[in-house]
């Protein structure tokens, strides 16, 4: 390029930035506050490589290299810990998608304007109550004494169940108290792409004398296909997310082997056994990981004609 | 939501504009008697759970029967010893507060911090958006952890201050980034036209930005509030004296104490069962989001919210 041109380009960038210079302004509490909240933690990740010792600091303590990432990976409980993540993300997924769509497509068919509207408030409304809200409606459902599951277990003459603490019970649980509390809020999406269907597509059908459920097949499901399909994707962006709240809140030493993920074994690594730097390390090998899986599902949704978050 | 697009009252068809009515066969019938049951269905195991967690809260002392019966307890037999119980409560009440505390700090810093970054990132024309897109967007993909965000609050001396439960999450990049969208799809024309008149970027936020926006920053400053009034995490963290601590741990405490000596604060409830103490304290942690439901309702039915996060 021509030293004239290079010039000219950069005076006018100069002049761009001066022009913004108020702009820039408003940006140094945010970047400040950016700096020092999220870029710190990302340094402080540097003592998954480390002997972290508090009184050395970050910074001082002694580099071990990969000792931590070999420590987990050989572990026993690394396959647990991956199989336990992956069994309830994937079985979120599975069990609660296709209810979240269900429910749309019946909210958006339904004729009767007043059940529509309690199922909606209704069935967003859990998706604001915390987990420890959540733990206590649950308590009141299925304790072994005096719930309600369980009086109705025993009102057919069956014996009472600790869901909680019955290793098999208890990943139904979480699986469908999450289905519970957030189908309504993840069937909103749903509902807005299938308001956005042309309606004349329903009536030629009509016309064509298609009936309800041809409707649905024909009409209903294709239109909302890439919506599914960019919610499928962008679930498996955060496939190692298996919901640390919920299963902090609902599990207990008895069901621990069919209850623990990578984050609640971070934590009590972590912040309970003092174990830093060893659960940094396991941290950043799922962020690692994560990142790689979100990077994908965005791009493999651009691709699919969403956009893309960023 | 659908407007009765293919029935009239007679319960005939109709299709568009045009006077032809065609009338609904035994498949659609079959169908929409599907749909409605299958609402009804869903929501009987919607309401269940709410419903008897609410009248565990209003069971008295001397009640007699298990809680499936207790669903079916007449209203006139509720009692509210509960309720009496938990508000005379000097730790319960504090805990609200502390709740509230958090809430008002939480939001207010939140959207200090979000609505100019959002601002400045919607702005098309800004020498090194790219840059600064990506700066936001790293840590938001490459997530470390908790531990680092543990060392760092500790580093910053925040143990045993509120403003460590709010802080480290003060700026969700998914909420700055819905505002993003939304500043984008304010016209330009409006921002120029104030900048022609000699007006500097931070009061083009204040007077053209700002009044155009009350929508989208009801709705984040309402999610944020969810997040704060919900969060019991940073707050176990970080909260280690007994006068900090928000509700939520208050009511964890409360939840896990299965006997009656188990926990002392359960103990100083008085007189009410301690069931209904539980369910009390559920609902009563719950009755701020349920009160605010209606209004965040109103902007995220609409779809718009969603509509802009693209994806």
């Amino acid at each position: 390029m021509p030293i004239a041109i290079v010039k000219k380009r950069d005076r006018q960038v100069i002049r761009e930035i001066k022009r913004h210079k108020s702009v820039y302004l408003l940006l140094i509490v945010p970047l400040v506050y950016y700096v020092i909240f999220k870029y710190v933690p990302i340094f402080n990740g540097q003592i998954a490589f480390k002997d972290y010792m508090a009184l050395d600091g970050v910074l001082g303590s002694k580099w071990i290299g990969l000792t931590h990432f070999k420590t987990f990976i050989s572990s026993y409980y690394f396959g647990e810990l991956l199989r336990n993540t992956l069994m309830y993300s994937v079985g979120k997924l599975l069990f609660s998608l296709p209810l979240a769509i269900i429910l749309a497509i019946t909210i958006y068919e339904c004729n009767r304007p007043h059940l529509r509207k309690i199922v909606q408030t209704l069935s967003y409304l859990p998706h604001f109550l915390s987990w420890v809200i959540m733990y206590g409606i649950l308590l009141a459902l299925l304790a072994p004494g005096d719930g309600v599951l369980n009086d109705i277990i025993k009102l057919f003459g069956g014996k009472p169940i600790d869901f909680l603490t019955n290793t098999n019970a208890f990943p139904w649980i979480v699986i469908f108290s999450d289905a519970w509390k957030e189908m309504g809020w993840s069937a909103i999406i749903f509902i807005a792409a299938l308001m956005g269907i042309d309606p004349s597509l329903f009536e030629a059908a009509l016309v064509e004398g298609a009936n309800s459920w041809q409707r649905v097949r024909y009409i209903t499901l294709p239109s909302i296909r890439p919506v599914i399909l960019i919610v499928v994707l962008l679930r498996l962006g955060t496939i190692l997310d298996a919901g640390f709240n919920q299963i902090f809140m609902l599990y207990s030493t008895p069901v621990l082997s069919v209850a623990d993920i990578i984050d609640t074994w971070v934590y009590r690594q972590g912040l309970l056994e003092f174990q830093f730097g060893l659960a940094t390390a396991v941290g950043l090998f799922k962020g690692v990981i994560g990142m790689f899986l979100i990077l994908g599902s965005n791009k493999l949704v651009k691709r699919f004609g969403g956009n893309s978050l960023f | 939501m659908k407007k009765s697009l293919f029935k009239n009252k007679s319960g005939y068809r109709k299709v568009g504009t045009a006077s032809v009515s065609i009338k609904p066969t035994a498949a659609d019938h079959s169908f929409n008697v599907l749909v409605d049951v299958f609402l009804a269905v869903l929501l009987v195991i919607i309401a269940i759970p709410l419903w008897s967690t609410i009248t565990l809260s209003f069971r008295p002392n001397d009640y007699i029967g298990n809680n499936l019966q207790g669903m079916f307890l007449a209203p006139w037999n509720w009692s509210t010893s509960a309720y009496k119980a938990l508000l005379g409560n000097q730790g319960f009440i504090l805990s609200f507060k502390n709740s509230f505390l958090i809430l008002i700090g939480g939001v207010a810093s939140a959207l200090f911090l979000t609505i100019p970054l959002a601002y400045v990132l919607s702005i098309p024309s800004l020498p090194g958006r790219k840059y600064l897109n990506m700066l936001i967007i790293i840590p938001y993909v490459f997530n470390v952890g908790m531990i680092p965000s543990y060392l760092l609050v500790t580093n910053l001396g925040l143990i045993d201050k509120l403003a460590a439960v709010f802080l480290p999450g003060a700026i969700s990049t998914y909420n700055c980034l819905i505002m993003r969208s939304f500043f984008e799809g304010i016209p330009n024309e409006l921002k120029e036209s104030a900048r022609i008149d000699g007006a500097t970027e931070i009061q083009v936020l204040m007077r053209v930005i700002l009044p155009l926006s009350k929508a989208i920053i009801m709705t984040i400053g309402l999610f944020y509030g969810v997040s704060f009034w919900n969060d019991f995490f940073h707050a176990m963290l970080y909260l280690n004296s007994n006068s900090l601590q928000p509700l939520p741990i208050l009511l964890r405490n409360i939840l896990m104490a299965s006997g009656m000596n188990e926990y002392v604060e359960v103990n100083a409830f008085g007189d009410a069962p301690i069931a209904a103490i539980k369910a009390a304290s559920v609902f009563m942690s719950a009755i701020p989001m349920v009160i605010a439901y209606p209004f965040i309702q109103k902007y995220f039915t609409k779809g718009t919210l969603l509509g802009s996060v693209k994806g």
